[in-house]
């Protein structure tokens, strides 16, 4: 399979435009610009408090921006609620995985599929058959992603025994049975164990290879060098440097702010 | 002998109108989470609608249009879920208290509307001669008890068995999700407004026409049926039987209603004419006492929820232990 090669010239899939959250006093995220190429995957860093999870926040929908536009695949979605970005290909993870805890693994997955026709109570009563199909359809695909990311052997547990680590791999999966076109991973790698962290990064680079554009905001230098292309580096709020990892990582204002007063 | 299974009879259909109630909240409170604390509003509002369209045409009374009582009931409950669509079309956008505000709020309109809006409901003196299911058996206790016994039973039959296909499917389990986490629901593009609006207007429609039923096996309905006493006692039904759990839901009902009407019997032989309505205060105390018994023994209730939401995936469940369906009991 040949990669589609991400070209920062086409028109962006998501394009964040002086995009500003301000919470009472604060700044959280002062006039970030970033565009996202089609098939792209580009990290997001910064030191922590920098405004990574706000700006998340407010792409994914959980957050109105205090002034700035956010467009998708060229439309403003500014004021579009989260659940209907996901409708239009938008889908993110949390830093902080939010699973279902009562429900099983797997039902946490299903949940993520999304038009069933079994989520309408005019065909659960009378297309039961459409509704059943579907369902089928939907448990064969959710334990392919299950098998994909290690959890098959807990398919029947209820959500709130997984470790974290486990947790981040459930809500990449249940995410992904959304089949969303444009992720937005928040630390997707976060305590989750060396060995399967090359697990997790080789996954969501065939998610990438599948021509999913990726926003990526990750601590481990290492990970976003290998994985990335490109990143943008924030620090309270600004946007302190874009470009090529190996050049980012040597930009002084860069060092600095990840080391502060060390420095 | 024979009286004894006639008030068994009668003992048991009205238990079960309190069940196809109780079935009613455990959609909105049990799978969806949605706190109504005007219950007996909404049952009245069922009530006197099935009262209105069946009862023979009355001169100083609105209606009476003397149609069939299961039009009365169809129409009890499609009333209970305009009235309870449109209190959540109002209400569910807002932080969830607003939600039980609102229902105790709109429970307090409702008993003063019955009260007062005399040329409608009867005001005190509430709605008499409701045409009863079987009433040509009238004459013969036994005969007309049991069959109205069996009307009761297959409501809830088939009450039971619509929501059961229509909560173990995945628009159950996008109910139990938001329930769960609105936040990671909404991520994965369910919207929660519509869902939360959903359940509780088809559990408003349960209730009103659980309300409509109980209306027409009683006979006589007046603002005094409607109390919050009947609130409450519906939530201690589900909580008793399981909440999140249907066949809970009818356990309790059956449960609870048993001790209040033993404790009724009780209070009215032993008590002095006199001393009887402050006396009936302590059936109140019983079901609190037998909540707190229920909670402590089995917190989730007597039939706890089932994990496993979608009915699809008992089906084809792998077969291993831990996927088989259990009641929740940790
Ligand atoms: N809802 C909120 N209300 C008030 N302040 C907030 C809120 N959310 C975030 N903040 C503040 O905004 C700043 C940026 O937070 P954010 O979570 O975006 O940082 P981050 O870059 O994701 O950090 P980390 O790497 O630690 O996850 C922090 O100072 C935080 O305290
Ligand atoms: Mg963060």
């Amino acid at each position: 399979m040949i990669e589609p090669e991400p070209d920062p010239h086409s028109d962006p899939v998501l394009e964040a435009r002086a995009l500003q959250m301000q919470f009472q006093g604060l700044k959280a995220v002062d006039g970030i610009s970033l565009a996202l190429a089609p098939g792209e995957m580009l990290g997001l860093i910064g030191p922590n408090g920098a405004g990574k999870t706000t700006m998340f926040n407010m792409l994914a929908g959980s957050l109105v921006p205090t002034s700035g536009q956010i467009m998708l695949n060229g439309q403003d979605v500014t004021k579009d609620r989260p659940e209907q970005r996901l409708g239009s290909g938008l889908g993110r993870t949390f830093q902080i995985p939010r699973p279902f805890a009562e429900m099983t693994v797997l039902e946490n997955v299903l949940t993520g599929a999304r038009d069933q026709a079994g989520e309408s109570v005019f065909h659960t009563w009378f297309s039961p058959r459409r509704v059943a199909r579907e369902e089928h359809q939907n448990v064969e695909k959710a334990r392919h992603l299950l098998d994909f990311l290690l959890l098959s052997r807990l398919e029947g547990e209820p959500a709130r025994v997984l470790s974290g680590g486990q947790r981040k791999l459930l809500e990449l999966a249940r995410l992904l049975m959304a089949d969303p076109s444009v992720l937005l991973l928040d630390e997707p790698a976060a305590g989750v164990n060396p060995s399967l962290l090359e697990v997790i990064m080789e996954r969501i680079q065939a998610l990438n290879a599948q021509g999913k554009a990726i926003l990526l905001i990750e601590h481990n230098m290492d990970m976003v060098s290998r994985m990335c292309s490109r990143v943008f580096v924030m620090a309270a709020g600004r946007e302190l440097a874009q470009g090529a990892p190996s050049d980012v990582i040597r930009d002084p204002r860069v060092i600095q702010a990840y080391l502060g007063d060390a420095a | 002998m024979l009286d004894l299974v006639a008030y068994g009879a009668f003992f048991l259909t009205i238990a079960l109108t309190y069940a196809v109630i109780c079935l009613g909240l455990n959609v909105q409170w049990g799978q969806t989470g949605l706190f109504n604390v005007g219950i007996a509003g909404f049952v009245a509002v069922g009530a006197y609608t099935s009262a209105i369209l069946t009862t023979p045409a009355t001169a100083d009374r609105f209606g009476g249009f003397d149609l069939p009582i299961i039009v009365g009931w169809i129409g009890g409950g499609l009333a209970t879920a305009f009235v309870t669509f449109l209190l959540g079309a109002l209400t569910l956008r807002l932080r969830s208290d607003y939600l039980a505000i609102a229902t105790f709020g709109a429970a307090v309109v409702i008993q003063l509307c019955m009260l007062n809006l005399v040329p409608l409901t009867g005001g005190p003196f509430g709605i008499g001669f409701i045409p009863r299911p079987f009433g040509a058996l009238a004459g013969n206790a036994l005969a007309f008890g049991l069959a109205n016994f069996a009307v009761i039973a297959v409501l809830v039959l088939v009450v039971y068995l619509v929501l059961e296909r229509l909560v173990r499917s995945p628009w159950g389990r996008v109910l139990r999700a938001i329930r769960e986490d609105e936040t990671a629901a909404r991520g994965l593009g369910k919207n929660p407004v519509r869902y939360r609006l959903e359940a509780f207007a088809i559990g408003g429609f349960v209730m009103g026409l659980g309300g409509a039923a109980q209306a027409h096996f009683i006979g006589f309905i007046a603002p005094d049926n409607y109390l919050p006493i009947l609130t409450f006692q519906v939530w201690a039904m589900l909580i008793v039987g399981g909440s999140g759990n249907m066949r809970g839901a009818i356990l309790g009902a059956v449960l609870v209603w048993g001790i209040w009407a033993v404790s009724g019997s009780v209070v009215s032989s032993v008590f002095p004419a006199d001393q009887q309505a402050r006396a009936a205060a302590l059936q109140i105390v019983l079901i609190g006492v037998a909540l707190c018994a229920v909670l402590l023994i089995r917190p989730r209730g007597i039939l706890g929820e089932v994990r496993i939401v979608s009915r699809h995936l008992l089906r084809d469940a792998r077969p291993k232990a831990s996927a088989k369906e259990r009641p929740d009991h940790a």
